[in-house]
Parts: structure tokens; C-alpha cells; sequence
């Protein structure tokens, strides 16, 4: 647990960056420090490292105040992920990674070993181990940092917007394996961000930081959406607030069965199940491989001819897939997405369960605030 | 002196024919005077570069009185070294002093710099991995900025092999002494060879001694390499 205790930071020229904050980051948890650029964030991290000294209040990682040790020892023994990645450029990929552990002391070949197995874990192959910061993407480059915090499995890690350099595919696909991990390691975790969206899908708790370094608001991402505690924090988590809190209801919605065809059939067989012109093609594994609109154009002219077969290239690939058991938001977004106007739902190994409607959805939506008892995800 | 040999320019190797074991000497004592000033100079310019980079306020005077140093005529510094040193005026020390002070002069600006140019984001990571400050210098900090400090001193070097040269006018024997040997020679005409053989050997030394810092910097800087395939 790292605690903060009316914490202020004051620069030599009377910048004040972090004013008397008070915020307690649980174990074992995320807690997201989010604001916009200025606001202290950077600041209020490294002083738990003791990057910065504050200027009055005390910080203390389970219950020990961080002045105690030694700032080298301190630091040793906490997970520090930079602001773009911060790589050392003279050093390998596995050198970089092994960085502490070497430094306290660890054989090179046992570092090493450790390096490699982390830099799986964070999902870069072995192969990459001898290359240079400078031969990887951007991507690429900020999981090494996320190795390199990682290496000496300190319990307590800091995260300066980690994926904050990189396109929003690959930041998306970089959050979901943080939160893999972090369901695997556990750690705790003071994570900066200056993305309410990244915040709400990474945090367990939020705090929302406004310029001049004020504690805003603290709260669980749903409630920070549902009830932001001042008209500065409403208007930083945003206009699509509501839609966004879909994000955190289960999509308990029923299911209709949908009509498919096989890749490979004639079109005349789709002709003869489509609903609405569009009839959803799955391959032999029931996996959804696309939608195909007996009419090609929107003035009724001649679709595919019925004699044949179904391609690939027929198909309209639009539309997101919506796993059963996800969110109402997923739900929601495969529905309108896609060109049928009936969102796809699959099962966890991607084959095809059936579709639900936009409409339906909705209703849904309505009964369950309706309901009090209603499923909201933690 | 010479009979074997003729005036022509290109009779250098005639000449060198002749004082083939003088000649050698001379090349060697040229080399040590200009390599061992470079080195010494480095390694006292390495905390004073380091000072001046650590203490921002320091950079200014530092740099403005490395650059006035410079200013100095290398025959005045090479005369008034005796008395500043107590050595003999014949002594090669003085020479050595001397260039010492100039490679000082020009490498403290650029070590201060070198580690000006280091990424800030890996110093910050160094530290926030808790290096300490000198696990830091000569782990992140140093290694970073060897080119840099490799460009200075290829600078330095060069310099140092044309400024060696002036000391044979106060009678430390090295290439320079070719000069004034074949300026002596020149009574009935211009006599050639020696001051031909001595552009070409101390232009060689130069060259060699400069590829030597750009390959040992290569060697050292491999990860230099990849960023330039890019
Ligand atoms: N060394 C410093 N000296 C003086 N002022 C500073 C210093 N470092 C930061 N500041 C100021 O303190 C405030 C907070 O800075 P900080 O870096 O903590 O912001 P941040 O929230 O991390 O911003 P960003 O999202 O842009 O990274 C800013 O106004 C900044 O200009
Ligand atoms: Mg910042």
C-alpha cells in the first residue's frame, strides 16, 4: 500500500505542482493518477521514489516512511516504468531488461536467463534479446521498459505513462496484456495517465488531478463516470461518459439465433434464409467469417448470382464481434456496427452464438437501471 | 650531408634512404609527444567536463577560460614551461606540459557537452533504478558519450601531431626537425627532401592516429551501428 499524506510539492521557482495530497494507492490494486499535462502526475510519482523530495507531508510504502532507506535502496526495490520507455541505447534488449538485477548483484548468466523469461511474459520474443532500443518499434520498445520494472519482482511498481507513445491498436492491445499480468502478478501499482479512457480501462480505482496538483476526485472507474464529483471532473471524463459507463454493465442480453451460411454453398442457399437481405457466413468451424448482401447495390440491383458459390470476397466485413458475458458497451457497439444492423455474439473461442439488435440492447439497458439489483462489474 | 640523394621534392625517399634510423626517431619521438598529451589531457578534462556539466554555473567560466587557454602562442607556452615547471629547456616534458594544457583546454568543453548530449529519459531511468551517481557516470552517462568525446578528440589529436612540430624550433628533436634541417641545407637552393619527407610523415601520422580513435570508438560503440543502418 503507498499512502500520501497532505503531500505538497513546491519548485525553487514557486511552481506548485502537487498540493497537499492525500491518497492511498491499496495493495495488489491499479490506482490511476490521471489529469491533464501539468497537473503534477509525474511529480506526485516520483516522489514516492524519491525522484523529487516533497516540500511537506510524509509518503509511505506499507507503512514505512520512504526517507527510511536509502534513495538507492528505495528505488531498488521499486518498479519504475518512464515516460517514453527511457531505454539505456548502448545496451541489448536482454542487458537493458537485466538492469537491476544486475546492479544488485545477481551472476550475469542467471540475470540473463531471468531477463529472457520476462521478456516472454511481456510478450517479445527471445530472438530479440541481442538487439538494440533502436532496432525496435515503438511498441516494442515500451514492453522492455515494462520487462525492465519488472525484473527484480519488486511488490511495488510506478508507471509513467507507459503506452502513451504508441498508436492507439497497439496501446489498446498493450492495455490488455498489462491486465493479463496484472491478474497474474498482482503487483501495486501507482499508474499515470493523461487518458480518461486508459484510466477507466486500467484502473481499479481513479484519481482525477487537476492542474495545480488538486485531488479532484477518488473513485472506482464506474462511479468516477457515473457521479463525477465536481463540474471540473465532469467535464475531464468527458461528453461520451454515458456511453463509456455501458463499459461496466454485463450484457446479459438475449441472444436470437441467427441464420448462417457455409463458406462454399451456393448463393441460392443464403437467398433462402436471409432476414433483411443479409445472411451471416461462418466457416466449418462456426467461426463468422463475414456478411452477404443478396442485393450489391442500395438501388436493388443484381446481387451474386444464385448458382455461385459464397467467397470471401462477396463478404461485407464490417461489424465488431461480441463475446457472450461481455459488456453492454461491446454489445452495443457490435449491434451498430454492423452492416446488418445485428451484432454478432460469440463464445470464448470465437464461434458463433448468435446476434442481438441495437434495440435490444437498449431495453435491456432500461431494465437493468431500472433494477437496482442490476449487474454492475466492481 | 646528403650526397647520394638529390634536391628533387620527390627525392624524399633518397633521403630517407640515407637517414633511414634518424628519420625513425624522429617519427617515434613525434608520435609520443603528440599521443601521450591527448591522454593525460583526457583524463584530467574527464571530471572537469563532468564538474562543469554537474554544476551548471560552472560551465561558463569553465568553458570561456579552456577557450582563452587556447589563445596562448604554443612557442610561448613551450618557452615559459621551464620556468613553471623547473624542468630544463631542452626537457621533452615541457612539451608534453604544454600540449597537455591545449588537449585540456579543447576536451573539457566537449566531455561537458558530451554528457550534456546523453538522453535525459535514460539518465532518469538510471536513477530511478537507483545507479548511484557514479554507477550512473560510468555505466549510462560515459558510454553515451563517447561519441561525442571521440569527435574531440580526433580534434585534439590532429592538432596536437602540428602543434609537436613547432617544438623543434626550441630544439626537441622530432619530425619538425626535418624542417630545419632542410631549410639549413637550402644555401645554394632550395633543398627539398627533408621538408617533403616531413609533411609526408607527420600528414601520415595524423591520419593514422585519427582512423585509430574512429575505430576504437566504433569498437566500443557497437549499439552506434545499428541506429545509423536505420
Ligand atoms: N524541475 C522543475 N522545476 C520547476 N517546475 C517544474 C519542474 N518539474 C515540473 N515542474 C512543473 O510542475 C508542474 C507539474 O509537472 P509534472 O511533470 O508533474 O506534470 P505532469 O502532470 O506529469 O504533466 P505531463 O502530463 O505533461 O507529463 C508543471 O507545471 C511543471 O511545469
Ligand atoms: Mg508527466
Amino acid at each position: 500500500m503507498i499512502r500520501f499524506d497532505a503531500v505538497s510539492k513546491a519548485y525553487p521557482d514557486g511552481t506548485v505542482a502537487v498540493d497537499e495530497l492525500s491518497l492511498t494507492a491499496p495493495s495488489g490494486q491499479i490506482t490511476v493518477l490521471v489529469g491533464p499535462s501539468g497537473c503534477g502526475k509525474t511529480t506526485s510519482l516520483r516522489m514516492v521514489n524519491r525522484m523529487v523530495e516533497p516540500t511537506s507531508g510524509t509518503i509511505t510504502i506499507d507503512d514505512r516512511d520512504v526517507t527510511s532507506v536509502s534513495a538507492t535502496d528505495l528505488r531498488r526495490g521499486i518498479g519504475y516504468v518512464i515516460q517514453h520507455a527511457g531505454l539505456f541505447p548502448h545496451r541489448t534488449v536482454v542487458d537493458n531488461v537485466a538492469t537491476v538485477p544486475l546492479l544488485t548483484g545477481t551472476g550475469r548468466r542467471q540475470a540473463r536467463r531471468r531477463a529472457i523469461e520476462l521478456m516472454e511474459l511481456v510478450g517479445l520474443p527471445a530472438s530479440f534479446a541481442d538487439r538494440y532500443p533502436a532496432q525496435l518499434s515503438g511498441g516494442q520498445q515500451q514492453r522492455v521498459g515494462v520487462a525492465r520494472a519488472l525484473a527484480a519482482d519488486p511488490p511495488v511498481m510506478l508507471m509513467d505513462e507507459p503506452f502513451s507513445a504508441v498508436d492507439p491498436v497497439v496501446r489498446d492491445q498493450l492495455q490488455q496484456e498489462f491486465l493479463r499480468l496484472q491478474g497474474e502478478l498482482g503487483k501495486t501499482i501507482l499508474f499515470v495517465t493523461h487518458d480518461i479512457d486508459e484510466a477507466i480501462t486500467l484502473g481499479d480505482r481513479v484519481a482525477v488531478l487537476a492542474v495545480g496538483g488538486r485531488l479532484a476526485q477518488v473513485a472506482a472507474p464506474a462511479d468516477l463516470l457515473a457521479t463525477p464529483a465536481d463540474p471540473f471532473v465532469a467535464e475531464f471524463v468527458g461528453r461520451d461518459r454515458g456511453y463509456r459507463a455501458l463499459g461496466f454493465i454485463s450484457a446479459e442480453v438475449a441472444v436470437a439465433t441467427e441464420p448462417t451460411v457455409a463458406l462454399g454453398a451456393p448463393v441460392a442457399r443464403a437467398h433462402d434464409v436471409a432476414v433483411d437481405d443479409w445472411v451471416l457466413v461462418v466457416d466449418d468451424g462456426q467461426l463468422p467469417q463475414g456478411w452477404l448482401h443478396l442485393r450489391a447495390h442500395p438501388d436493388g440491383g443484381p446481387g451474386p448470382a444464385p448458382g455461385d458459390p459464397v467467397t470471401p470476397d462477396l463478404l461485407n466485413l464490417g461489424g465488431t464481434l461480441s463475446a457472450l458475458g461481455g459488456t453492454l458497451r461491446e454489445a452495443l457497439d457490435a449491434a451498430l456496427s454492423s452492416p446488418s444492423g445485428r451484432g454478432v455474439v460469440v463464445d470464448e473461442d470465437g464461434r458463433l452464438i448468435g446476434s442481438v439488435r441495437a434495440g435490444t440492447v437498449l431495453e435491456h439497458l432500461h431494465a437493468a437501471t431500472a433494477d437496482p439489483s442490476a449487474q454492475v462489474r466492481p | 650531408m646528403s650526397s647520394a640523394a638529390g634536391s628533387a621534392p620527390w627525392d624524399l625517399f633518397g633521403y630517407f634512404a640515407d637517414h633511414r634510423a634518424e628519420v625513425l626517431d624522429l617519427l617515434w619521438a613525434h608520435t609520443w609527444l603528440s599521443v601521450l598529451p591527448v591522454v593525460i589531457g583526457l583524463l584530467v578534462a574527464l571530471p572537469i567536463g563532468w564538474l562543469a556539466r554537474r554544476y551548471r554555473w560552472a560551465y561558463p567560466p569553465v568553458v570561456s577560460v579552456s577557450g582563452l587557454l587556447y589563445t596562448i602562442p604554443s612557442l610561448a607556452l613551450f618557452v615559459v614551461m621551464p620556468t613553471l615547471l623547473g624542468t630544463q629547456i631542452l626537457d621533452p616534458l615541457n612539451v608534453v606540459a604544454a600540449l597537455t594544457l591545449y588537449t585540456v583546454a579543447l576536451l573539457v568543453r566537449v566531455v561537458a557537452d558530451g554528457l550534456a548530449a546523453v538522453p535525459e529519459d535514460a539518465v532518469q531511468a538510471a536513477t530511478a533504478m537507483g545507479f548511484t551517481r557514479l554507477q550512473r557516470l560510468r555505466t549510462v552517462e560515459l558510454p553515451l558519450a563517447v561519441p561525442v568525446i571521440a569527435a574531440g578528440l580526433r580534434v585534439a589529436m590532429v592538432a596536437n601531431v602540428s602543434l609537436v612540430a613547432i617544438a623543434a624550433t626550441i630544439g626537441i628533436p622530432q619530425l619538425g626537425q626535418l624542417f630545419i634541417t632542410g631549410f639549413q641545407l637550402s644555401v645554394t637552393g632550395p633543398y627539398y627532401p627533408p621538408i617533403v619527407l616531413g609533411i609526408v610523415l607527420s600528414v601520415a601520422l595524423a591520419l593514422l592516429l585519427d582512423r585509430s580513435i574512429v575505430l576504437g570508438a566504433r569498437l566500443i560503440t557497437p549499439w552506434q551501428r545499428v541506429s545509423a543502418a536505420r
